[in-house]
């Protein structure tokens, strides 16, 4: 019988390459022979190919290699077309928006407006990556859940990149694109109102987000371990309960008195991860337009308490004529 | 799988794990409490490092103090502008200190011409003069910053001619001449390795008593106000703030928590410890170093003291902290040399009439232009 007990996959169905079902008429034609990887077996299935792309993930690569070729050369110009320093300096390189000075109006290029357009690419691609997304699976007679997951990320991004700023009425408030330079950007802007910890969205997107991989070990781990019953066939016994799905059940019923469904879990993990940006692109759009700072909203709500001191320290600002 | 892949995979894994490791400290940690439990008011400590820190800030042997009585220096020794009212025999024993301090390898002409004492004909004898009075105005003046604890010439030089810290106007990395450069994004060594604002000092360290732009950044009300009383400060200017915060962390090797509360970084009374009001006196003490003591000696300083700007080395909190939360761990070094102890105030203002140094009367240097976080205030 077939082993599956091992953290790596020791099964690997071989069958003659599978192209897939027939493209509808005017379609762009699949890419590439297809090979068989015994390496890429062990992760995933060993058949690699053919790829389609068609016309939506062709303009989508363009988009975003122009994208990626506008920052790359701005942060090579950075530091004087030096490749050696470039690399040195890769993490912290970045394209940074236009000085809040200039608003919402197109700046000189060298001056935040290769961000826009770089922007304005990575946004393009990323929008036809979606529809690519959407069109992928209804030819294939799937549902839309992935898109709609795909989107929810997307609100995200557009959050932080175009609908704050908007709102904000600067293309400075967003973020640069660069690696360490968007970290400092996301400690920046909890600094600059008064401590993201206070943030009830956030709060909530840091709960889903832990939430989404605590569901994950639980579900895959779940399913590992009822595979040697023919557990791993999760979608036929959503419908045809065997032994497999009998004891999963029984395990977090007895464990924590309530068990999801072969079916639920995958809704559980679904909405986990959607509302993981969708409650963090909610808190960054309140910030700055409705609050202005998190810890003094959360004292006024009752949601910080207040700690025992001894010190009342006066901001030496306050202090008028004093001696130095 | 056979044993010779297993092997293989353990050595890649072994390998990739130790290159891993090697941006690590080795444990562990001592973790101060400084603050109610459980607000992560705290101080982290790595032994080796404090270690380190306590052996680079030991203070120098107290050189014996000169026998009593004698003429004063003013009567006997030409041009002697500062010191002259010591005894000749405490004068010499100051110089005696400056020279251990400042220029032990190159000695009394470091700053004289010769013998001939009372020449300014070196540049250091003009800059030394003023540094004098810099230390001095320091240990009398700026109790709120120094305490009873005061600076001398060792606690920034250590020994060394330039302070082994200082500070210049950085124009940041060379960079292709169409691109408008944003003072950020390169390897940022004086704000912990970040990509932030790589110079916060020319901003906020300079350029007045209330420096050129404002540190504070953070909206006081908890809603945003309507009209003028918004909150105009930008993302990218809380960037430059946290860029200076991360200057003074790493000068002082403390943690943030040492003068903000984890909750509010900008509340002061229930939430800021005492050491906030000190760097808050400091800052503006090393704005008054800068504006009205080192940058007016540019025009006497040579080349080989001064930034690829044409500003000189300045001071900012590592000049004298280097490392260490007090200077020299708070050593009361200038109880022994009082001499270093100026007028308060009120008696330079009574003898402002009298000019007083040469470098003082000397117009200053013009600074270039340096990209300072001005524009990153969007236009109301």
């Amino acid at each position: 019988m077939a082993e599956y007990q091992n953290i790596f996959t020791r099964v690997q169905v071989r069958e003659p390459a599978y192209p897939g079902v027939e493209l509808p008429q005017g379609s762009l034609p699949r890419i590439g022979k297809p090979i068989f990887s015994y390496w890429i077996g062990k992760i995933g299935d060993a058949q690699i190919g053919p790829l389609y792309l068609g016309f939506l993930g062709i303009a989508s690569l363009i988009c975003g290699a122009v994208a990626i070729l506008i920052m790359g050369l701005n942060m090579m110009a950075s530091v004087g077309w030096s490749p050696i320093e470039f690399v040195k300096n890769f993490f912290w390189l970045a394209l940074e928006p236009p000085p809040p000075s200039y608003g919402l109006s197109f700046p000189p290029l060298n001056d935040g407006g290769w961000w826009l357009i770089a922007g304005f690419f990575l946004t393009a691609s990323i929008l036809l990556w979606w529809v690519r997304v959407y069109r992928r699976a209804v030819d294939l007679g799937m549902s839309t859940h992935l898109a709609w997951a795909f989107a929810a990320a997307i609100f995200f991004y557009l959050t932080l990149g175009f609908i704050r700023p908007l709102l904000m009425g600067s293309w400075g408030e967003a973020v640069p694109f660069g690696i360490f330079a968007h970290l400092d950007w996301t400690a920046a802007i909890s600094i600059r109102y008064g401590n993201f910890y206070y943030n009830p969205f956030h709060a909530l997107s840091i709960a889903f987000l832990y939430g989404s991989a605590v569901l994950f070990a639980m579900h895959a781990g779940t399913i590992l371990g009822v595979s040697r019953y023919g557990g791993d066939r999760e979608i036929d016994q959503i419908t045809d309960r065997g032994t497999a799905a009998e004891r999963a059940a029984l395990f977090w019923r007895w464990t924590m008195g309530f068990n999801a469904t072969m079916e639920s879990i995958h809704r559980w993990a679904w909405w986990f991860a959607v509302l993981t940006v969708i409650t963090a692109g909610i808190g960054i759009l309140l910030t700055g337009t409705v609050v202005e700072n998190w810890y003094l909203w959360a004292v006024k709500h009752g949601v910080a308490p207040t700690y025992p001191s001894e010190l009342h320290l006066q901001d030496p600002n306050l202090l008028q004529g004093v001696s130095q | 799988m056979n044993m010779r892949d297993h092997q293989a995979l353990a050595l890649v894994t072994v390998g990739l794990s130790t290159v891993l490791l090697t941006g690590c400290e080795a444990p562990s940690h001592e973790i101060v409490q400084r603050g109610y439990r459980g607000l992560a008011m705290e101080q982290n400590y790595h032994p080796d490092r404090l270690a380190a820190v306590i052996a680079a800030n030991q203070v120098p042997a107290v050189i014996p103090a000169a026998a009593p009585g004698g003429k004063l220096a003013k009567d006997v020794y030409k041009n002697a502008q500062v010191l002259g009212d010591l005894t000749v025999n405490d004068f010499n024993r100051m110089m005696v200190a400056l020279t251990t301090w400042v220029a032990p390898k190159e000695g009394c002409t470091y700053c004289h011409e010769g013998v001939k004492w009372e020449s300014d004909g070196v540049y250091t004898k003009v800059v030394s003069r003023r540094m004098l009075e810099m230390v001095r105005d320091t240990n009398a003046n700026w109790k709120s910053h120094v305490a009873e604890t005061g600076i001398t010439c060792y606690t920034c030089h250590r020994g060394k001619p330039v302070p082994p810290k200082v500070w210049v106007s950085d124009p940041g990395p060379k960079h292709a001449s169409g691109v408008a450069p944003t003072g950020q994004n390169t390897v940022g060594k004086t704000v912990a390795y970040t990509a932030l604002p790589y110079d916060p000092f020319t901003p906020f360290l300079l350029g007045g008593e209330n420096g050129s732009t404002e540190i504070r950044v953070v909206g006081q009300t908890e809603l945003p106000q309507p009209g003028e009383k918004r909150n105009r400060q930008s993302i990218k200017q809380a960037e430059w703030t946290y860029g200076l915060m991360m200057h003074i962390s790493g000068a002082l090797g403390v943690n943030c928590t040492y003068c903000h509360s984890s909750r509010s970084f900008t509340t002061w009374p229930g939430e800021s410890t005492p050491q906030r009001v000190t760097a808050w006196y400091a800052i503006r003490h090393v704005r008054s170093l800068n504006n009205d003591y080192v940058s007016p000696l540019g025009a006497v300083l040579p080349a080989s003291r001064k930034g690829p700007l044409g500003d000189p080395f300045k001071v900012n909190c590592a000049t004298c902290h280097q490392g260490a939360y007090k200077p020299l761990f708070g050593a009361p070094m200038v109880k022994d040399y009082p001499a270093l102890i100026g007028p308060s105030q009120a008696e330079v203002k009574a003898a402002a009439a009298a000019p007083v140094a040469v470098a003082t009367t000397a117009a200053p240097v013009p600074m270039q232009y340096v990209p300072a976080p001005t524009s990153y205030q969007p236009t109301p």
